[in-house]
């Protein structure tokens, strides 16, 4: 069953062209990594998928249902209706590589505050759910934490759990492991291999590769706004056919 | 006898009702400090939004406002919004047949002082808000906020921090710049005070009783503004 299409999408920043025509479907289940040098435009199309930028052109459908974009008058285009946007975007939930927690809010109201101000839940409701997320990722104890308190590896496995309680139709990870400490990646990834294996649809941009090749059914390498190589990720990893993807595989031994 | 002075004092402060005279101008200006900081808090907010993500014609208007009024000395702006505007809203009621109004002084004086506040504010919260991270304002964009509802639950109380020492001055200088009002004629503290010198010729007494006024309300002042910002920085890692 597809969650998340995008069809052809590009994106330019004025003169420069950030993304030359990236497609992608992701069915019910699909962990698809995107991989590829920096400003290589991975980062990029993340950020097109929920229209934190909006894409010069191509489509984007999430469960079926497609993103109408207008011209905003700038040589862009922007979503017809915002309404739309922000109920499908709501249903897309981001991990940011710098964890994005609000500041100003304990753990447990990071996580209750899309659902209860966003979503319309039943407070109490919400608080029994963000509990139980917050017991998920180990952080049960840290719940009325403020997260300047918290290391990088608790805000994002915080912020993992704050993504959850939208009941996410798919999660953008956007490099979810790079601001932090070597020893913390570990506690991280646990989770995310974890919400993996129980069959969510994630689409995760991101520099491990061996923890790509390990949760990705299908792992894209893009390069210069482009998908460069596509495919299983024994495939992409084992036998890389551009000699681009093997030299930027290669400088990660 | 040494005590006599002071003794004296007391007497023509609580005797004469010259004392409660200076409450009930004190009580006054602490309303029009209240409600002209208040005031000046919202057009400082809407200010700020409007530089910061209004279109060019707005961004203009209010660079104007915010010059012209913290480049003018406040007294002839206070003459100036007083006079200028009883005129102009006065002139427009004439025009349109209807009868003059006479102005309540606590309103225009709050209106008066509002404005200028605005202005002070609108540059206090801009600063503030461009220090919020930005990946802040993304979250809540990312998990479906509308402009509203991330300006309500994540901009404003995040940028709180970074404003509150600013607007606790803006507060102090709202207290003191009501006594410019006393050109006016609004029976706040000072000119209470003045006439009450003025009438007994005790000026040192009456002059020194409204300074202990002013000081009290400060030192009150500074001491919710410190638990406020212990407040609002409670997320703050300090170091």
């Amino acid at each position: 069953m597809e969650m998340l299409h995008a069809d052809g999408i590009r994106k330019t920043f004025g003169n420069l062209e950030v993304l030359r025509g990236v497609s992608l479907t992701a069915n019910k289940g699909d962990v698809i990594s995107l991989i590829g040098g920096s400003g290589s435009g991975k980062s990029t199309f993340l950020r097109c998928l929920n229209c934190l930028e909006h894409p010069t052109g191509g489509e984007i459908r999430v469960d079926g249902e497609a993103i109408a974009f207008k011209p905003d008058g700038h040589g862009n285009r922007e979503p017809v209706s915002k309404a739309q946007m922000r109920r499908i975007r709501a249903r897309l939930a981001m991990v940011f590589q710098s964890f994005n927690l609000w500041n100003h809010m304990t753990l447990l109201e990071n996580v209750i505050e899309a659902p209860v101000h966003v979503l319309g839940v039943d407070r109490k409701q919400a608080v029994d759910e963000g509990l139980r997320l917050l017991e998920r990722v180990g952080l049960y104890d840290k719940r009325d934490v403020y997260p300047a308190f918290l290391s990088g590896g608790q805000q994002q496995r915080g912020a993992i759990a704050r993504a959850l309680a939208v009941q996410p139709l798919a999660m953008l990870f956007d490099e979810p492991t790079s601001a932090l400490d070597p020893e913390l990646v570990g506690e991280v990834l646990r989770v995310i291999r974890e919400l993996a294996e129980e069959g969510r649809t994630m689409i995760l941009v991101t520099h491990e590769m061996s923890f790509a090749r390990d949760v990705s059914n299908q792992v894209l390498f893009l390069h210069g706004g482009l998908v460069e190589e596509a495919g299983p990720p024994a495939e992409v990893f084992g036998n890389p056919k551009s000699e681009r993807l093997a030299r930027f595989l290669g400088s990660f031994h | 006898m040494i005590w006599s002075p002071a003794a004296g004092s007391i007497a023509l402060l609580t005797t004469g009702g010259w004392g409660s005279a200076m409450l009930v101008g004190l009580a006054r200006s602490l309303t029009i400090a209240l409600g002209a900081f208040g005031l000046g808090l919202l057009i400082g907010i809407a200010g700020a939004l409007g530089k910061l993500s209004g279109g060019a014609v707005t961004r203009q208007a209010l660079d104007l406002y915010t010059t012209i009024v913290r480049s003018v000395p406040e007294l002839v702006l206070i003459l100036v919004v007083y006079f200028a505007g009883a005129d102009l809203i006065n002139g427009v009621l004439t025009a349109l047949g209807q009868a003059k109004i006479d102005f309540n002084g606590a309103i225009a004086g709050i209106v008066v002082l509002g404005v200028v506040q605005g202005a002070y504010s609108t540059e206090v919260i801009r600063g503030a808000i461009l220090s919020v991270p930005r990946g802040q304002i993304e979250a809540a964009q990312a998990y479906g906020m509308s402009s509203w509802l991330a300006l309500r639950r994540i901009t404003l109380p995040a940028m709180l921090p970074f404003a509150l020492p600013g607007l606790s001055n803006l507060w102090l200088i709202a207290m003191k710049d009501t006594a410019l009002l006393a050109v006016l004629g609004f029976g706040e503290l000072t000119q209470v005070t003045r006439q009450a010198a003025g009438t007994t010729k005790a000026y040192f007494t009456f002059f020194f009783a409204a300074g202990c006024m002013y000081l009290l309300a400060t030192m009150i002042s500074n001491l919710l503004s410190r638990r406020l910002e212990a407040r609002a920085t409670r997320g703050t890692a300090h170091v």
